[in-house]
């Protein structure tokens, strides 16, 4: 009794403290502010939105630094190697994930998951290995999935209705004019839309042809993997003599360019996401690729959205299917000052109701609990195509020396497709070449 | 006494008395060196000692994206690689062609533009400071603009190609071909750059002294003939100097070429610096181009020091 007696002034204590300390650090969380990097898109506005409840629920304020598309990688990477603090929060494109884990720069999350009870088995496969994972198909986790997004395609859902259009591609190839589900298809529909139309001079399709930082390469691949390309063995790692410049995957190339020489519109040798939206929104296209975060603001868009707009699956190939996966995951930067609010952040954005929210106000959640649901499919005009998508993405390689790897294909597709340079055989035998070189001075191949 | 006696005197006043003693005892070398010493340390910090890092990093392996990697030395294999490397011709030999082409250019017609201003015709002032607009455009601006005035569609410069010769103007794409791309690029940086090369030698035309002049006429000398004999040997320095100064700046070339094409199609018009800013900061080889810098650096330096003795010979004729 007496050592209970004794003990209690030092037990009240210790609560005092920590009752105090755990007000102390309420205290000190309140009115701090957290700044999270991104893109500058549409989901990143949805971000904003969502945020409001966090601040909301932790008093922890939010600051965003938002950089357009072509600057982000630049900027961003910068910013990390040259270890700044500007960013507490990151939500970076997978292909960072294995520079970022391994020079430091992220924060490895597995620790805090285990403590916070985040399961990663609870968000889709594809998203945790392409957004989450280094080294990939192993559970070191550096990020939450985010932003689940693919590569899709938008059709003038209007324009496939025009009852002469319609008669007229029956009469040509012997079936309806519908959105393509192969690559042959596509080819008819495209040459079928390059005309004019209602008086105006139209294309069949947008495609991806930006050189300089990752568009060529983003579109490309939508093509050559139903061909039947792969970075490498699956049965060995880097072993990637005939999987990148196999017979299949010149096929593929080939394509890709008489695609961009039949059908796409004058001009655009230098387009990526943005030039696609303005083609597809100035009625320039009858098909436009893009990502699927842009499918959200184009169906609300007043002149193309609505009813003259629909959706479609990346078109298979001669050797099945496959579409590039887009997306990021949100990691904790490691040299932030602010780790333990971004951590918050990062528990609070992993609940099923605020990945519920996320969908509604335009983000792509990667959590089950959202994409499981059984509304998810009819809570918009995109969303089983999404999850088709995302069912059969593939993403371009991750390793530390992923820009090198990237620049490497940007050149030599660029070159062949846009500049007419050579062969697609001799492209991608040149592309075989600079990834060997790559990985022999990383020290992966001998 | 002068403002500039009374200001001294009173800085000699208010300096404080052991400060003053100590500055009598320095001699006027030092005090010297005291004044631009801040000068010298700051160019030391931004200029000089950059430079010796950049010699340092292009003899490793170092790449600043790999805080953690080993920097081991490589020796001369960053210049080895450099020089045998297929990729670097060409963007040397985009270089060559985008410079001997705008110098060309820009030195005829900022010449021929000089020659006619200086006529001083009426109306010759708004004439001269219309010419001079472009360059003071930001290049940032002028690059998105062209880009606009190139698109086949919707573009001016199609459109006007069109009016004039009858080719549809969808039918050729400025920046998108490859016989025509590094053309583009050409007649944005003409544009840009002519009245630069026009002031100079504007400046040259009119340090001529009229005397000459009617001396010449007195000896009954033709247009012609003043022309070869005063004008243009009197005004080659200063066309020597706008071309110094044009090859320096054009050997830099970087953002028009990244915003018109970014050194598309393909790489028909990556000149060096694109390829530089690509392998220093997106593939972030440092080592590499840290040496290909330094090869480009030299290159630079030793044209055009023999270049300023030419021009000093010129000069001194």
């Amino acid at each position: 009794m007496k050592k209970t007696f004794r003990r209690l002034p030092a037990a009240l204590a210790f609560a005092a403290a920590g009752i105090l300390s755990l007000g102390s650090g309420a205290a000190q969380a309140q009115g701090k502010t957290i700044t999270l990097c991104w893109a500058a898109w549409d989901p990143a506005n949805a971000l904003v939105e969502l945020s409001k409840d966090f601040t909301a629920k932790t008093k922890v304020n939010m600051k965003f630094e938002f950089v357009p598309w072509p600057n982000f990688a630049d900027r961003m990477l910068n910013e990390l190697n040259s270890k700044g603090k500007l960013c507490d929060l990151i939500i970076g494109d997978s292909q960072w994930i294995g520079g970022a884990a391994e020079s430091g720069h992220y924060v490895k999350l597995n620790d805090f998951f285990a403590k916070e009870g985040i399961k990663m088995s609870d968000f889709m496969p594809a998203t945790v290995t392409g957004y989450s994972e280094w080294p990939k198909g192993t559970p070191n986790y550096w990020a939450l999935p985010a932003m689940g997004d693919a590569l899709g395609w938008t059709y003038r859902k209007d324009w496939f209705a025009k009852p002469e259009l319609k008669a007229e591609f029956k009469k040509k190839y012997n079936r309806d004019l519908a959105p393509p589900t192969t690559w042959a298809e596509f080819k008819q529909v495209a040459e079928f839309f390059t005309r004019t139309i209602d008086g105006k001079k139209v294309y069949g399709t947008y495609l991806f042809t930006e050189r300089g930082s990752e568009g060529i390469t983003m579109g490309v691949s939508n093509v050559l993997y139903p061909y039947g390309f792969k970075y490498e063995d699956p049965k060995k790692h880097y072993a990637m003599d005939g999987f990148v410049n196999g017979p299949d995957a010149i096929k593929g190339l080939e394509f890709y360019k008489e695609l961009y020489k039949c059908c796409t519109p004058p001009g655009l040798t230098n387009s990526y996401m943005g030039e696609g939206l303005d083609a597809f929104k100035s009625g320039q296209v009858a098909m436009m690729m893009n990502w699927f975060a842009f499918f959200p603001g184009l169906y609300k868009d007043p002149n193309v959205g609505g009813d003259k707009i629909g959706f479609f699956v990346n078109p298979a190939g001669p050797k099945g299917k496959g579409s590039q996966l887009g997306g990021q995951g949100i990691s904790v930067v490691a040299y932030s000052p602010n780790r333990a609010e971004a951590l918050e952040y990062i528990k609070w954005f992993a609940s099923p109701d605020v990945q519920k929210k996320w969908w509604a106000l335009g983000g792509y959640s990667c959590h089950k609990a959202v994409l499981q649901d059984a509304g998810f499919k009819a809570s918009a005009p995109f969303a089983g195509e999404f999850l088709t998508a995302m069912d059969q993405v593939v993403d371009f390689w991750a390793e530390p020396s992923y820009a090198q790897l990237l620049l490497a294909e940007q050149k030599r597709i660029h070159d062949f497709v846009v500049a007419d340079k050579g062969t697609a055989k001799e492209a991608l035998d040149g592309l075989l070449a600079d990834w060997k070189k790559v990985f022999k001075e990383d020290g992966k191949v001998k | 006494m002068i403002a500039a006696e009374q200001l001294a005197l009173r800085a000699a006043e208010a300096t404080p008395a052991p400060l003053l003693r100590r500055m009598r005892g320095l001699s006027d070398r030092a005090i010297a060196w005291l004044f631009i010493a801040p000068t010298m340390l700051l160019l030391l910090a931004i200029n000089i000692f950059p430079l010796i890092w950049t010699v340092r990093l292009s003899f490793t392996n170092f790449r600043a994206n790999r805080p953690n990697a080993e920097v081991v030395s490589v020796g001369i294999d960053n210049y080895v690689s450099v020089l045998t490397d297929p990729d670097i011709w060409g963007p040397m030999q985009a270089t060559a062609h985008f410079l001997f082409w705008t110098i060309a250019l820009q030195t005829l017609i900022g010449f021929t533009l000089a020659y006619l201003i200086d006529r001083k015709f009426r109306g010759h002032g708004f004439w001269t400071t219309l010419i001079l607009i472009p360059m003071m455009l930001s290049p940032a601006v002028v690059g998105n603009f062209w880009a606009f005035i190139y698109q086949p569609q919707i573009g001016l410069f199609n459109y006007a190609v069109s009016f004039f010769t009858g080719i549809p103007p969808s039918s050729f794409e400025m920046l998108g071909s490859v016989k025509l791309s590094p053309w583009a690029i050409i007649i944005v940086d003409t544009w840009m750059w002519t009245p630069y090369v026009m002031l100079i030698c504007l400046a040259g035309l009119r340090s001529i002294p009229n005397y000459i002049y009617e001396a010449a006429e007195v000896d009954r000398a033709s247009a012609w003939r003043q022309f070869w004999s005063i004008t243009l040997p009197m005004v080659l320095p200063f066309i020597m100097l706008a071309v110094l100064f044009r090859g320096i700046e054009n050997f830099k070339m970087f953002d028009l070429v990244n915003l018109l094409t970014n050194g598309g199609p393909g790489s028909t018009t990556e000149v060096v610096s694109i390829t530089l800013k690509r392998e220093a900061f997106e593939k972030w080889r440092t080592g590499y181009s840290s040496a290909l810098a330094i090869i480009l650096f030299v290159a630079v330096f030793g044209l055009a020091n023999i270049y300023v003795k030419a021009l000093n010979a010129v000069k001194n004729r």
